[in-house]
């Protein structure tokens, strides 16, 4: 017994591209405004959510043939080897650094380590909230 | 200096290589490789001869963990030489000998040789370590090595029951010695050996001399199979033979002598000393040469025969340990001579054993059984193994010309000796000493000679035997061989052994004693008609005439019952404590999800709600809060009602979906207070906790409404005002008390710190990273365990296989 949900299906085929954007922005912008690793994975991780809601698993796991065990796991191995890269300057354990470029198009641009350590995070935490959710929804 | 320290991790890193250069090169005997090892480092440790035996030391340190006083600090002096050429020595032959022991068809040669290695890595760590916790972490590495080893054949039950025993025991030992590293610690402020061997003096009166005393023993004689923890080691025999003769009796049980010996400087002198190592020592000789004679397995008479043998040595140890009391003087020196005994038979001990496990791999090998009462008449099949046998045996017997007799011929002189001292209340019981040493002589002259005569000579029987005896091949015949021409050498020129070795570890031992006249004792085979000649002349004749009536006299066995011996007593312990333990578990392990929320929120209501009360932290301050606003005001409003709200749902959605309205309130609340990141991520946690939530009721059974007795409702409420109320007076507290500055100051300098204008985020990504990390680790591995939980459920009936 499925319920009609036409306008959810219709709503989310829009709402999840500004909810992905929405997350990649939160994600960027952690340096120095609200946001970051945790916050933008989460978000992300919420976008797929409300796929998985909409449709039903067999249909996105076509759409998106990624396994998050393996998303999950990268995500934590780039926070721990990142967190290594430091050491071959001779400083601690995740000792971060950021400096500033001139770009073409882009102008002065900041670029942090710190964003390499938090894209580990951010994938982290879409793998493991997504793979809970498919492992207790399938178990029927 | 640094090479020691490659030397001690040589075998360990090669035994991680050993399974890969097996899966690369099939073709290859893998002991072949291994070989290289033990003879790399014993041409090594013998490198080192010349300077030890010039009497100087080695050390070495590598800083660990500067702040727990954690360093790889090496020392190699003459006590730790002997045994590092032991272990690289007998390693090597045993190796070798093991290529032809070990099909390579048959056996899972990469793991044996992996753990054999592991084993002499970490045995070569004990005897080089200098710092304490270094050395019991090696310590406990040789017990794992050997519970490895002996369950190598885990298709066996007896292996692995006998792995289990030795572990237990050895491993038990360990702890407690450690408990005695850390009062030694306690006490001195250094993990040194040598520091705190220099500070003796300053210790003597300490309330836990004694104590850690006691316990360092109980490794010792748990690990040397010292009574009446020998149990371990006739069932650590399941093992393959050339790991018999290598851990369990040239090397692994000598690492409690060892420690006898290194804390022997600390600890001797001291009367408690004195008695239980030399005590321990001399009943262990006693009732491991007594029990050896009656066994029928011949590697289970060698394993009584080390047990006696290591008994020989450690109250050898104790008694020259009487030395050291008042401090050293010309006097006393002749106690210093049992030490020499010790080191000396230590070495012998080492040849004629290990020949002898050899030999009785030989013919196990070459008959299919090792019970002496199907053996007999192997002396025309098997010529060069029974000579030796001969020669292990009657060195072992104490007979000359072999090396056996001269450290015998000590050991009767140490005892003689220890019955003339005065100091320990000698005067009473020394006589004891030299009569149980006596005793425990001829029987284990009967075993010795009930190796030789009951295996080769006797009437031959074919049909008894598993397969046609054989005389073996050169290559397992070379490593006995070449520990044989040891035992003869060593008669012939024991103080070449004692200039070099035996003189130096001497020092070490009893430093306060070097140089002084007569300290290191010239060995010769010839005394004169002294006691310690008669008293051999007396072991020889009773024991000729024991052994012949042996038959006569076995009923005094009887005496000692299988069925009260110490090892059903081990068994008993077993199973009480295991069975103790699952009564114990399965009373407050109910399965039963409401239980376990008792005890976790009963005791966090006790241990926090106490705290808080006994310390008087409960403070109420509301001087510094800020006014209440109006918009405050209306979410506390919306909060508190649907709060009670969630006790009056009817459904379980409902339930959830009011929970989520707490939620987005605080999420408002954090936007109030101007935190637009914690209201941005408790936006999202609360969208995607609620949508699991409503996944996970899909496996719910339906909320309905039973009618509960008080008795059951009683304490849940109790429980629930109680957590509330906690939560409360906590969150109430935290805003009262002012312990300490706030440390947020600190991080409002973020962007010349980290780099970055976000305070919260610097603080996850920079200034706490390393939290962040381990949290996201966390959550991967909370992640997998819902997935694994979830997707690789047993099948039906499943569960029992597991438990089998």
């Amino acid at each position: 017994m499925r319920e009609n949900d036409l306008i959810l299906q219709t709503v989310s085929k829009v709402a999840v591209f500004i909810i992905l954007t929405f997350g990649v922005y939160l994600f960027l912008s952690g340096h120095h405004n609200p946001g970051g690793g945790f916050i933008g994975g989460l978000t992300l991780s919420s976008a797929f959510v409300l796929l998985y809601l909409a449709f039903d698993v067999e249909s996105v796991n076509a759409g998106i043939p990624l396994n998050y065990k393996m998303v999950a796991a990268i995500g934590v191995l780039i926070a721990i080897f990142t967190g290594m890269g430091s050491l071959l300057f001779g400083r601690a354990f995740l000792s971060q650094s950021s400096a500033y470029f001139n770009l073409p198009v882009f102008g002065k641009t900041g670029f942090a380590t710190v964003t390499l350590f938090e894209s580990g995070i951010a994938l982290g935490v879409v793998g493991v909230v997504i793979t809970i959710m498919i492992s207790i929804s399938e178990d029927v | 200096m640094i090479s020691i320290h490659a030397f001690i991790l040589i075998p360990i890193l090669t035994a991680f290589l050993i399974p890969f250069i097996g899966k690369q090169f099939p073709k290859w005997h893998l002991g072949w490789v291994t070989l290289a090892v033990p003879i790399l480092l014993f041409s090594f440790f013998v490198s080192k001869i010349p300077v030890i035996s010039a009497n100087r030391t080695i050390t070495g340190s590598i800083p660990w963990i500067r702040a727990l006083d954690l360093h790889f600090a090496v020392y190699l002096d003459g006590l730790s030489l002997i045994f590092t050429l032991l272990i690289a020595g007998v390693g090597s032959l045993v190796v070798l000998y093991s290529i032809f022991y070990l099909s390579k068809e048959k056996e899972s040669l990469s793991h044996f040789y992996a753990y054999l290695l592991l084993f002499m890595g970490a045995m070569l760590g004990v005897v080089l370590s200098d710092n304490l916790m270094v050395l019991y972490l090696f310590w406990e590495l040789t017990s794992i090595s050997s519970f490895l080893l002996i369950a190598f054949w885990f298709h066996r039950k007896k292996s692995r029951y006998g792995a289990q025993k030795s572990f237990l025991i050895t491993v038990g030992g360990g702890i407690a010695m450690l408990v005695g590293f850390i009062m030694l610690q306690v006490m001195t402020a250094t993990n040194s050996v040598q520091e705190i061997i220099a500070m003796r003096d300053s210790i003597q009166d300490h309330e836990l001399f004694v104590p850690a005393l006691v316990l360092i023993l109980l490794g010792a004689f748990t690990k040397s199979a010292q009574f009446p923890f020998h149990i371990w080691l006739p069932d650590a025999m399941e093992a393959p033979t050339p790991v018999s003769a290598y851990l369990h009796s040239a090397t692994m049980v000598k690492a409690g002598l060892f420690l006898v010996a290194r804390f022997t400087p600390v600890f001797g002198g001291e009367a408690t000393w004195f008695w239980l190592v030399s005590g321990v020592g001399i009943f262990t000789m006693f009732w491991g040469s007594f029990t050896a004679v009656r066994q029928n397995d011949l590697k289970a008479l060698l394993a009584y025969s080390t047990i006696s043998q290591l008994g020989l040595m450690m109250s050898l140890f104790g008694l020259g340990s009487a030395a050291l009391q008042g401090g050293a003087s010309i006097d006393s020196i002749i106690y210093t001579q049992a030490i020499f005994a010790a080191l000396f038979h230590l070495v012998n001990h080492a040849t004629f054993k290990g020949a002898l496990f050899m030999v009785v791999g030989i013919v196990d090998h070459g008959v299919g059984t090792r019970d002496v009462r199907k053996l007999g008449g192997l002396l025309s099949l098997m010529p060069i193994t029974f000579t030796l046998s001969v020669i292990g045996s009657f060195s072992m017997a104490g007979l000359p010309p072999f090396n056996g007799f001269l450290s015998k011929e000590m050991f009767f002189t140490a005892v003689l000796n220890a019955h003339e001292m005065s100091m320990f209340s000698m005067d009473t019981w020394g006589l004891l000493f030299p009569v149980i040493a006596w005793i425990g002589s001829i029987f284990t002259f009967i075993y010795s000679m009930f190796i030789v005569f009951r295996t080769f000579l006797r009437p031959y029987r074919r049909e008894r035997l598993e397969k046609d005896p054989h005389e073996a091949s050169i290559g397992m015949l070379l490593s006995p061989i070449i520990l044989c021409t040891f035992v003869i050498l060593l008669f012939f020129f024991p103080n070449l052994l004692s200039k070099y070795l035996l003189a130096p570890a001497m020092n070490g031992i009893l430093p306060t004693y070097q140089n002084m006249e007569g300290f290191i004792p010239k060995i010769s085979a010839w005394h004169g008609f002294n006691l310690e000649l008669l008293m051999t002349a007396g072991v020889v004749i009773l024991g000729i005439i024991l052994m012949n009536t042996y038959r006569f006299w076995n009923v005094i066995y009887d005496l000692f019952p299988e069925k009260r011996s110490l090892d059903r007593g081990y068994q008993w312990l077993l199973a009480a404590s295991e069975s103790g333990s699952k009564k114990a578990t399965d009373h407050y392990m109910t399965g039963f999800l409401p239980n376990y929320l008792y005890y976790i929120f009963g005791f966090l209501l006790l241990t926090v709600g106490g705290t808080l009360f006994l310390s008087g932290s409960i403070v109420f301050d509301p001087s510094n809060d800020a006014p209440v606003s109006l918009y405050e005001a209306i979410f506390v409003g919306i909060m508190g009602i649907t709060a009670v709200g969630i006790l009056f749902a009817k459904s379980r959605m409902t339930a959830t979906l009011l929970n989520g309205v707490l939620g987005y309130s605080i999420a408002v609340f954090f936007v109030l207070f101007k935190a637009p990141d914690l209201a941005l991520t408790q936006l999202v946690v609360e969208t995607v906790t609620t949508v699991l939530f409503l996944l996970c009721f899909y496996h719910l059974p339906e909320w309905s409404k039973e009618d509960r007795s008080w008795k059951v409702r009683f304490p849940k409420i109790i429980l629930s005002i109680g957590m509330g109320a906690l939560t409360v007076l906590i969150a109430l507290s935290v805003q009262g008390n002012n312990l300490f500055e706030s440390i947020s100051s600190y991080f409002e300098d973020s962007y010349e710190l980290a780099g970055g204008r976000n305070i919260v985020n610097t603080i996850l990504g920079d200034f706490r990273a390393f939290d962040t990390m381990l949290e996201v680790v966390v959550l991967f591995i909370a992640g997998i365990g819902v997935y694994t939980l979830v997707k690789l459920k047993a099948p039906q009936g499943g569960d029992k296989i597991e438990r089998k």
